[in-house]
């Protein structure tokens, strides 16, 4: 019986294995990718200064190993379609979330405590912004700006204005269901505390809710600046002439590349995982500090 | 909706306050007014003028005449069409079918046999949603690519078929499986196990009565949580079927980036609607009779 469920026990872990390898394996090969040279007849032909100046057109097979370079890394921080590109997603996303969060976090506030009764049709809208498939907003939101470009003065063209403003509805609904999730599990004992000491309903926010709150606020701003940076369908119709990195990817993936791509996405996660561990460490510091252990958040941080 | 909330006003009242002793302090629902007016102008907005686009005329290369024209709906139902949406809800079936086939048994292994590295291990199951979407599909491109190892070395020659298309919905969509139905594995109680083994019961039968019952609405909502985005999905199937099999959500996008047939991409757009409203419904009232019934 024992030995049984030890079998039992090794074979999910094997299972596990094979899966964790499938899962890493793709960032594995586009990192070491990053690392690659052209191929051996592409060089041949090619006498640029470094190996790394090769147009993608000529850069024969990159997907079997040809040797070892590390000049991608410079060849993509220099590119003058990339960078641009990678700073424009960069501003939209700051943007996106500071919005999202704000409007995710006052609704989240007023919905939290409302009777369900009046919270419903609000709550299906929210569901809806979230169940519509991305293609279809797309679509609509490229018509409804150019229907309102046309018809009311000075409504922004397509651009990065645009992108935006279509983002911002899928990742204010992400935000509020985040915000509310952890406002509802606080409770309020603490506000009626505040309350009964005398504080304001403004003071009670600013010293005791959003304090408690921030948190889900972080993790809500995070969550949106990652969906808006790593968002290509929205944008891909609604960017007019604008272009962002994944839009840049995207014909990259589609038109011909070099490891140049391969290289900026390394550093990319470099920074990311970077981030995330002194996220973590600190959050852990100030966990052991404030003693409210909560590991529910700590899955709600991660994309 | 803008419904006047009692706001606390304890510096106004604060003996009335005090006397009641069920205070519970709540923000007031204007709050609610600007991400809804948000909604109102720039999500039924959109939607609305898909709707009237669906039913509008096109007169010439771009311009439209608004109506009550159904013709789009029924070119959306012709044989053609209807083998896309047939394909795409097939192939999203089959990718969540796999979904839950791969990702059960590590989330089960993560509840079931992880203590310490519990957290870690989820963790994992996450990282590679840090990574770009496109670079994700990229690089399974890189390893399926017909010059790559995997074709010249073992002969597995995918690229742009179905199976390309399936194994990227699997890869990008398992991690967003996997977390709920661990949440839900992690709620189960164990000893129901032993107890069920120690009365008798084969490990799979009590696996099958109880494990697999008690985690079915995680199992269900999982299930949904992939098959909706993988119904719309636009990019895996352009980067990794290469144009060879599209879905509905790519016509969708041709309709506006090529063929500029406006009308008839929004009626295929609500036509995607209409079937996943369907799955939608359907999960509601699973979910509502769950509830009713105390699972």
């Amino acid at each position: 019986m024992r030995k049984r469920r030890l079998r039992a026990k090794h074979a999910f872990t094997a299972w596990a294995v094979v899966v964790y390898g499938f899962l890493f394996l793709p960032i594995l090969v586009m990192a070491v990718f990053a690392f690659n040279k052209p191929s051996p007849a592409a060089l041949a032909g090619f006498h640029g200064s470094s190996v790394c100046a090769i147009p993608p057109a000529q850069i024969g097979n990159i997907t079997v190993w040809n040797g070892f370079t590390s000049c991608w890394f410079s060849a993509g921080l220099h590119d003058p379609t990339y960078i641009p590109a990678i700073v424009t997603s960069l501003q939209i996303a700051a943007v996106a979330a500071v919005i999202s969060t704000v409007l995710g976090l006052c609704a989240a506030l007023a919905l939290a405590r409302m009777k369900p009764r009046l919270r419903a049709p609000f709550d299906a809208l929210v569901y809806l912004t979230l169940v519509v498939p991305e293609i279809v907003i797309a679509v609509a939101s490229l018509i409804f700006f150019v229907q309102a470009r046309n018809y009311i003065h000075g409504f922004p063209g397509l651009g990065k204005v645009t992108i935006l403003i279509g983002q911002v509805v899928f990742n204010a609904s992400v935000s509020m269901l985040i915000i509310r999730a952890r406002f509802v599990g606080m409770g309020d004992v603490l506000e009626e505390a505040s309350f009964d000491l005398g504080s304001g309903p403004v003071g009670t926010f600013r010293q005791v809710t959003l304090p408690r709150l921030m948190p889900a606020i972080v993790s809500a701003a995070l969550l949106s600046f990652t969906f808006s940076f790593d968002d290509y369908v929205l944008p891909a119709f609604t960017n007019g002439t604008t272009n962002t990195w994944p839009i840049v990817l995207y014909s990259a993936v589609r038109f011909g590349l070099t490891p140049a791509v391969n290289a900026l996405a390394t550093i990319m996660l470099a920074v990311t995982l970077t981030a995330v561990i002194v996220t973590a460490v600190m959050l852990r510091r100030s966990r052991t500090r404030t003693g409210s252990g909560d590991a529910a958040l700590a899955v709600q941080v991660l994309p | 909706m803008a419904v006047a909330e009692k706001t606390p006003e304890v510096a106004a009242a604060p003996a009335a306050a005090r006397r009641r002793r069920s205070f519970k302090p709540r923000y007031p629902g204007w709050l609610t007014a600007p991400s809804l007016l948000y909604y109102a102008v720039f999500f039924l907005g959109p939607m609305a003028i898909l709707v009237a686009f669906s039913l509008a005329v096109q007169q010439g290369f771009g311009s439209l005449k608004y109506g009550f024209d159904t013709s789009q709906y029924s070119q959306v139902t012709t044989s053609l069409y209807l083998h896309i949406f047939e394909r795409t809800l097939v192939m999203a079936g089959f990718g969540t079918v796999l979904a839950v086939a791969v990702g059960y048994p590590v989330a089960y292994w993560m509840a079931r046999y992880l203590s310490t590295y519990k957290m870690l291990a989820l963790l994992l199951v996450v990282v590679p949603f840090w990574t770009s979407f496109l670079i994700r599909t990229y690089a399974l491109k890189i390893i399926l690519d017909p010059h790559g190892y995997l074709a010249r070395d073992l002969g597995i020659n995918i690229l742009y078929t179905k199976y390309a298309v399936a194994v990227g919905l699997v890869y990008n969509y398992l991690p967003l499986f996997i977390l709920p139905v661990f949440a839900s594995l992690e709620r189960m109680d164990w000893t129901l196990i032993e107890a069920a083994t120690d009365l008798g019961a084969r490990p799979f039968t009590a696996f099958r009565e109880i494990t697999l019952r008690l985690t079915l609405p995680g199992v269900v909502t999982g299930a949904l949580l992939v098959f909706i985005p993988m119904t719309g999905e636009y990019i895996i199937p352009n980067i990794l079927g290469g144009g060879n099999y599209e879905f509905v959500g790519n016509v969708i996008g041709d309709q506006f980036n090529q063929a500029q047939n406006q009308p008839f991409g929004s009626a295929l757009s609500i036509g995607l609607m209409a079937a996943l409203s369907v799955f939608v419904i359907a999960y509601i009232l699973v979910a509502t009779k769950e509830e009713q019934f105390g699972a």
